[in-house]
C-alpha cells in the first residue's frame, strides 16, 4: 500500500488521556460492584448504576470511539434519534409497572 | 442544472456531492450507522428484561457475590482493557506501525477470549448445576432464562464476530493489506461491544446479585 496514506496522523487522544480513561472506567466498575456488595436499596441501586453506566459508555463513545474528535454533524446525525428512540421505549414502562397489581390472588 | 451551478461555484455547492458533511470515510460511516441501529436492538432487548422483571416482583437472585459477580467482574475487566489494546493498535496503524499493530490487535483478541470462556463457563455453570433453560428454571419465573440466554447471548454472539473481525484484520495488517482507516473501522465495532457490556453487566449481573 501506498505508506503516504499511512503517515497522516489523527488529530485526538494520546496513549496517557486513553489510559487515563480506561483508569475512570475501571474504577467507575469498582464502585458499581461495591454497591452490589453492600446490597444497597433497590431503587438507589438502579438509578446509581445507570447513571454510571450512561457516564462510562460516553467516556467510551467520546474518547475509544474517537467521536469527539470527529465533526459535529458527525454526533448530530447520529444520536439525537438514537436518543429519542431508546427514551420512546419507556412508553411501556408504566403497564410493565401495573401487572403485578392486576394479577388475582394466589 | 448541474453545469448551471458549477459555472456558479466552480468549487461546488454541497448539492453536486464530491463533498463529505461528515468528514470520514465512507466504511467508518457505515460501521457507525450499523452500531447505532445494533444498539437500538440491544436497547430494546435490555427493555424487554427490565419489563419482565418489574412485572414478576418474585424475580430470582441467581448470582452469588462470591463466585458469580467477581467472576462477571473479570469479564468486564477483560472486555475495559481489550477496549484499551484495540485504541493502541489504532493508535499504531496511525502511526504506520503495521507489527505493533498486530500485536496490540492479538492482545486485544486474547481479552476477547477470556470474556468469551468465562462467560462460557458461567453459561454452562447456570444449565448443568442450577438447571437454567431458556424455558424453565428451578425459580418458577420462566421469563428469567429466556431474557437471560437472549441478552447475554446475542452480546457473545457480537464478541465471537468480533473475534473473527479482528483475527482477519490482523492477518491483513501483518500481509501488509489494509489502511488505518480498516483497523480503526474494526475498533469501533470492537468498543461498541465493549459498551453493551457496560449496561449488561450493571442491569443482569450486579442488579441480581446475592451477597451472604
Amino acid at each position: 500500500m501506498s505508506s503516504h496514506a499511512e503517515e497522516v496522523v489523527h488529530a485526538g487522544a494520546g496513549i496517557a488521556t486513553f489510559t487515563k480513561v480506561w483508569i475512570a472506567l475501571l474504577a467507575m466498575t469498582g464502585i458499581e460492584v461495591l454497591l452490589a456488595y453492600e446490597q444497597v436499596p433497590t431503587m438507589i441501586m438502579l438509578t446509581v448504576l445507570l447513571g454510571l453506566s450512561i457516564i462510562k459508555a460516553a467516556l467510551i463513545i467520546a474518547y475509544f470511539m474517537h467521536l469527539k474528535f470527529e465533526k459535529l454533524s458527525l454526533f448530530l446525525t447520529l444520536f439525537p434519534m438514537l436518543i429519542f428512540c431508546i427514551v420512546l421505549m419507556l412508553i411501556f414502562l408504566g403497564d410493565a409497572m401495573r401487572i403485578p397489581n392486576m394479577r388475582p390472588p394466589a | 442544472m448541474s453545469s448551471h451551478a458549477s459555472a456558479v461555484s466552480p468549487a461546488g455547492s454541497v448539492w453536486e456531492g464530491g463533498q463529505s458533511p461528515y468528514a470520514t470515510n465512507s466504511k467508518k460511516f457505515g460501521m457507525w450507522l450499523f452500531l447505532i441501529s445494533d444498539s437500538l436492538t440491544f436497547s430494546a432487548m435490555l427493555f424487554a428484561y427490565t419489563y419482565s422483571r418489574v412485572t414478576n416482583p418474585d424475580w430470582p437472585k441467581p448470582f452469588d457475590f462470591s463466585p458469580a459477580v467477581i467472576f462477571s467482574t473479570i469479564m468486564t475487566f477483560c472486555l475495559l482493557s481489550s477496549s484499551l489494546t484495540m485504541v493502541l493498535a489504532v493508535h499504531s496503524m496511525n502511526h504506520g506501525d503495521r507489527k505493533a499493530t498486530v500485536r496490540w490487535i492479538l492482545a486485544t483478541m486474547v481479552g476477547g477470549g477470556a470474556f468469551v470462556v468465562l462467560h462460557m463457563s458461567e453459561w454452562l455453570k447456570l444449565i448443568n448445576v442450577e438447571h437454567v433453560t431458556p424455558l424453565s428454571n428451578p425459580w418458577g419465573v420462566p421469563l428469567f432464562g429466556g431474557t437471560f440466554f437472549a441478552l447475554t447471548g446475542l452480546h457473545m454472539t457480537h464478541v465471537i464476530c468480533g473475534l473473527i473481525y479482528l483475527a482477519i484484520i490482523a492477518t491483513g495488517v501483518g500481509r501488509g493489506k489494509f489502511k488505518a482507516e480498516d483497523v480503526e473501522v474494526s475498533g469501533l465495532y470492537w468498543h461498541f461491544v465493549d459498551l453493551v457490556w457496560m449496561f449488561i453487566f450493571p442491569l443482569v449481573y450486579l442488579m441480581s446479585a446475592r451477597v451472604g
